[in-house]
């Protein structure tokens, strides 16, 4: 008999998981899945909607492959789950059994209380928009014409995304951060000055230590330092909350999120949880990765494709997806160069916007930033998630990349040096060849045979003979 | 003084024979230029390690014998073992090396003569899934469907997986304009000669090209560089493959593959700014168990780029063997008809069967792959005798130990070669036969050019052309004589019959045209038409005229490294080594320059397991382990280490490599495998 396996929750991870299901169960013979989804539209790519805010994707571009076999039904609010029963309760007073119950239901932006920002509905009011979703996207971007003053509350990571996306489209962006210092879990204060001064180079504006005391329509933000940020559009991305009443109502153990086990499995056996929603003590939420990791092993399980799989957690590395901004962070970044039992390393070139950082503790990484250092970044993280003892020499790993290397001289080359390697010819043998009176490109070619195949050291022959020449 | 093309790669480079002596030839494919293995290819004319008698074993020792005896005892055990057993238990392997004429009389033979569905050859362990992925994307797989010489015409050219200055290195006179312009991409882990020489040098994680692809494809669309036009008028499929590709942006690729996100944009930009540019794939991409998926992958991003089928841009695979491409056309492939048409097809059976005078329900259906082939040697329902020509399996195949043990255990092993190979050296029989310049035949090169090789010297005494050893074979098994003919140019003029209407049609091509000195690239339908140097320009050869994406994800290699083997490695070639090594490691040039294996290890991981440079080391995988000496390479990863695959007996970098198949093409995955690496403490 197949299971019935109902997702609530079409996004990122309730997609994701649909899609590994269906790769291990083509023809849905062990599982039948519903997918109910509040949103109107299909699933989509939510990592991409900063690159829909900037304008290099469009919202159709951004949609997920739609598994074939599966009917998500969106729109679809759910009310409540029966557990005794086995069964969701929706919004349209319809009800739906299921065998398996996989909560999916994501996060919501959560709102500082700074005054307007809310209606007495409690509903973002006009002139201010989350971003969350494509429907935020689609607000933010009905407001984001060139020229026009936009304030964004909130220097993490996701406001730092819609701030350069608005930034790249011509708006005049403010970025409000209560912290002093950008992206503050995420970056020491050294790497959140070099971070703020690229941006600020990008025209963006940056308040930082600041709250937001109210909002005005047509004004925009006031400070709780008395200033005003003009305004025409506040974007709220101050953080998310994960969504977790159905479970809280449903009787389920909730702290922070859906508590989950390694089978992802919540305290009752028959619901899991998985994304943003939920909780594994081995990832932070709000990051695709873990979700769709989860989704991959949940699927295992699900399905009967591997009975043992399970998920351990997942590393966190921090991306900024941000136009001409490259930076990376992982581990523990706040250790400093004082610290006696890690080995810590700091490149700072704060006008050069570049700013790198390894922590290492037993040859192994344990934390990174690498900020305007793209070979680096993707270097350590590639020894950090493979548990690669970090290279010996530290400074090279962290330089990346640094320029071609110098052109060697005719003379300095030792005799073994390979000049033409397509007939395995040395230095050695081409000055033996030119003392025997070879003395020209040509006849060092037909004495050696250096040259006759690639051509490419042709220029290296000559420079030889030139040297040879010069010097006897 | 004769001029013919070189005995190796598929450059097939031109060149001039005196006697044995070997000058370079101007050719439109080296450009007048030489490697060393092909200025030294006359050492084995004249080599004291060639077979000049058949070789029969006797008392578990090979011992010279008659080629009457030794044939008669071939056709003998075939005959008893077919009437025992049927047809299927007699196999054949060939080889991407054979000319022509030899790749489709072999196919002939097995079909016809022997009745057997049980061939394949050593192809499968190169293009295939180039040639899968080619025929899924285009309709035909031809390596370059143009010519070479058009590449150096480009501002952009990405290498994917190929090493072209070591393994044909005249052939980057091509790359000369790209790399000026600043336009040449490599992707590879290691820092190759080529990638020495690129604009931009692309280091992925060994296994991870496909994520690679996908990332810089969405690089492109993210840049505004789709070719939506063209996407409209020449394609169909992008939808799909998008949706997978849209969750694979840059940042999320370079935790796979480390490969930095700037540098898939650049890619992208490079490639997408080019007026004319160019994507190649060669064996890195290929020799996987998701080989297909994976130059599909790229076969998408050049799509998506508006590239093949336009003139002076467009997709090619980068052909290995000599006649790595003609080998692949004339039906010595399990499910292969000459012309490239498939054995389970009614109408292609039907007009081949027509031209080999047999019914068509005669012919048998696919058989196996080349390692399923080699790997059921022996067992219940598999062959109990192989004949091997123009292959040396006991190196070439992967978990090389494995296939030795099956090699041991059929009734009969029979080897046709020039020397004796480690695979030879195995045999009950062995059989001496003619090389490149001691016959006539025709090779397709890797832009699908036919080249006629004509007979320079006389063979040895006592040595025999395959063709003839398959015609004295075929009438010992009751075949009529004058269907298997023994001369080179009547195989051929029948080839082109067998050809005709196939996708790759050589019924136009004949000896006289070539002799005259015409530039033929196939498709060539009639004596009049001139060739196709360029194909797809007005259509793809799919039924609607379309090339089509296909959807494609990352799934990483077959075997990740664990705690047991935290090493990956990978395989490949040194510029003075061909194939398994068992001619090149006969030119004493050669070898003074590389004479053994060799196992490239970043220093920190060489000091962590204990190992100078020059140290002897065992890399060891689930398989097995190979012994070669310690190159420090600090350009390397410090989780891979790579080994070339030249060489014999405990040198052998197939004891190590994975055989896991990929499930369109049946590519083993040489490309990589878990490792470890450790001193060899004894013998150093």
């Amino acid at each position: 008999m197949t299971r019935r396996v109902v997702v609530v929750g079409y996004g990122m991870a309730g997609a994701r998981l649909v899609e590994e299901i269906r790769r291990r169960d083509p023809a849905g013979a062990r599982v039948h899945v519903t997918v109910l989804g509040e949103e109107r539209h299909p699933a989509y790519n939510r990592v991409l909607l900063s690159a829909v805010v900037g304008g290099s994707m469009t919202p159709d571009a951004v949609r997920l492959p739609r598994p074939a076999g599966v009917a998500p039904r969106l729109g679809t609010a759910v009310r409540a789950v029966d557990r005794a029963a086995r069964r969701v309760l929706l919004a349209d007073g319809s009800t739906v059994d299921y065998d398996v119950l996989v909560l999916a239901t994501g996060s919501r932006p959560w709102v500082p209380p700074t005054e307007g920002l809310t209606g007495d509905d409690g509903e973002l009011s006009a002139g201010v928009a989350a971003f969350r979703t494509l429907d935020d996207c689609e607000r933010i971007l009905a407001q984001a014409r060139p020229g026009a003053p936009v304030a964004v509350l909130g220097g993490g990571l996701l406001g730092l995304e819609a701030a350069r996306g608005l930034a790249t489209r011509g708006c005049r962006v403010t970025v409000i951060h209560p912290v002093g210092n950008l992206m503050e879990r995420q970056l020491d204060p050294a790497a959140g000055r070099v971070l703020a001064r690229i941006l600020t180079g990008f025209g963006i504006e940056l308040r930082l230590g600041v709250l937001a005391a109210g909002y005005l329509r047509g004004d925009g933000l006031k400070l709780d330092d008395g200033s005003l940020v003009p305004a025409e559009l506040v974007v709220v991305s101050a953080g998310v909350l994960p969504r977790t009443e159905l479970a809280e109502a449903a009787g389920l153990a909730v702290d922070r999120g859906v508590l989950v086990d390694d089978e992802l499995c919540t305290n009752d056996p028959r619901v899991h949880a998985i994304g943003d929603c939920a909780r594994h003590p081995g990832t932070v939420a709000g990051l695709v990765q873990p979700a769709w990791e989860q989704a991959a092993v949940l699927a295992d399980l699900v399905t009967g494709a591997d009975p043992a799989a399970r998920y351990l957690g997942t590393p966190v590395v921090t991306r900024l997806k941000a136009r001409d901004v490259d930076l990376a962070a992982l581990g523990e970044v706040h250790t400093g160069p004082d610290d006696t039992e890690a080995e810590v390393l700091c490149l700072q070139d704060t006008v050069g916007g570049r700013y790198g950082k390894l922590v290492i503790r037993d040859g192994q990484i344990t934390g990174a930033i690498m900020l305007g250092l793209p070979d680096a970044a993707a270097t350590v993280t590639q020894l950090y998630d493979r548990g690669v003892p970090a290279p010996s020499d530290r400074i090279a790993l962290l330089l990346g990349r640094s320029g071609a290397p110098t052109a060697h001289s005719p003379a300095d080359l030792p005799a073994s040096a390979l000049i033409c390697r397509c007939n395995t010819v040395t230095k050695g043998q081409l000055v033996t060849a030119w003392r025997a009176g070879k003395r020209d490109v040509a006849g060092l070619a037909e004495s050696t045979r250096a040259t006759t195949g690639c051509g490419s050291c042709r220029d290296t022959v000559r420079g030889i003979a030139e040297w040879l020449a010069a010097t006897s | 003084m004769a001029d013919t093309h070189c005995p190796y790669c598929a450059l097939q480079c031109g060149m001039r024979l005196t006697g044995a002596e070997v000058a370079p030839r101007e050719f439109p494919t080296n450009r007048g230029g030489l490697c060393q293995k092909g200025w030294t290819a006359g050492t084995l004319l004249t080599s004291a390690a060639r077979l000049t008698t058949p070789l029969v074993r006797t008392g578990g020792e090979l011992r010279p014998a008659s080629w009457a005896a030794a044939l008669d005892l071939v056709a003998g055990t075939i005959t008893r073992l077919r009437a025992e057993h049927g047809p299927d238990s007699v196999a054949v392997f060939g080889g991407g090396g054979l000319t022509n004429e030899k790749a489709y009389l072999l196919g002939k033979f097995a079909r016809v003569a022997l009745g057997t569905a049980q061939i394949d050859y050593n192809g499968r362990f190169c293009m295939s899934s180039a040639a899968a992925a080619g025929l899924r994307a285009f309709g035909v797989d031809r390596g370059l469907p143009f010519p070479v010489t058009d590449l150096a015409d480009a501002d952009a050219v990405l290498l994917v997986g190929a090493n072209p200055a070591e393994t044909m290195p005249p052939f980057m006179q091509h790359l000369t304009a790209a790399r000026d312009a600043g336009g040449l991409i490599v992707v590879d882990p290691r820092r190759t000669p080529t990638a020495e020489q690129a604009t931009l040098h692309l280091q992925p994680a060994p296994g991870t090209d496909l994520a690679l692809a996908l990332g810089i494809l969405h690089a492109a669309v993210a840049g505004g560089h789709l070719r939506t036009d063209y996407l409209a008028a020449r394609t169909t499929g992008f939808d799909a493959a998008w949706r997978i590709a849209a969750g694979a942006w840059p940042e999320r690729v370079e935790r796979i593959t480390g490969v930095s996100a700037a540098d898939q944009r650049a890619a992208a930009e490079l490639l997408a700014r080019a007026d004319r540019a160019y994507v190649l794939t060669a064996r890195g991409a290929e020799q996987h168990a998701t080989g297909t998926d994976t130059v599909g992958a790229w076969i998408n991003l050049a799509l998506a780029l508006g590239l093949p089928g336009r003139a002076g841009s467009g997709y090619g695979c980068l052909t290995g063997q000599g006649n790595g491409q003609g080998g692949r056309e004339h039906g010595q492939k399990a499910d292969q008809l000459p012309g490239y048409r498939r054995i389970d097809d009614p109408a292609a059976r039907a007009h081949v069967a027509g031209v080999w005078g047999v019914a068509p329900e005669s012919l048998p259906g696919p058989g196996r792959s080349a390692y399923e082939l080699l790997d059921a040697l022996g067992t219940e329902t598999g062959p109990r005798a192989l004949l091997v020509f123009g292959s040396n399996v006991g190196v070439s195949a992967p978990a090389a130990a494995r296939v030795a043990d099956r090699l041991s255990t059929v009734d009969l092993l029979v080897v046709a070669d020039v020397v004796l190979s480690e695979t030879a050296a195995r045999a009950d029989v062995v059989l001496p036969v003619t090389q490149w310049a001691e016959e006539d035949g025709t090779m397709t090169n890797l832009e699908g050019r036919i080249l006629l090789r004509r007979k320079a010297i006389d063979p040895p005494e006592g040595v025999r052309t395959d063709l003839a050893v398959l015609h004295d074979l075929a009438v010992r098994l009751g075949q009529p004589p004058d269907r298997f003919p023994a001369e080179a140019e009547p195989v051929f003029d029948e080839l082109r019959r067998a050809s005709a209407g196939g996708p790759a049609d050589y019924a136009g091509i004949s000896y006289h045209r070539l002799r005259a000195g015409e530039a033929l690239h196939w498709p060539v339908p009639t004596a009049e038409h001139p060739g196709t140097p360029r194909m797809f320009l007005s259509s793809f050869a799919h039924p609607d005229g379309r090339a089509r994406f296909v959807p494609v994800d990352h799934t990483g290699p077959a075997e990740p490294p664990d705690a047991d083997f935290p090493l990956q490695a990978t395989t490949g070639r040194v510029l003075q080594h061909y194939q398994s090594g068992a001619q090149t490691r006969l030119v004493a040039e050669l070898t003074a320059a590389v004479g053994e294996a060799f196992v490239e290890v970043h220093p920190d991981t060489a000091r962590r397991a204990g190992l100078a440079d020059g140290d002897a080391a065992l890399v060891s995988s689930r398989r097995g382990t190979v012994r070669a000496r310690v190159r420090h390479v600090p350009t390397l990863r410090p989780d891979l280490v790579f080994v070339p695959f030249h060489f014999p007996d405990e040198q052998r970098a197939n004891l190590i490599t994975n055989t896991a198949l990929d499930p369109t093409s049946r590519m083993p995955e040489f490309k990589v495998c878990a490792v470890r690496i450790d001193r060899a403490e004894a013998r150093t």
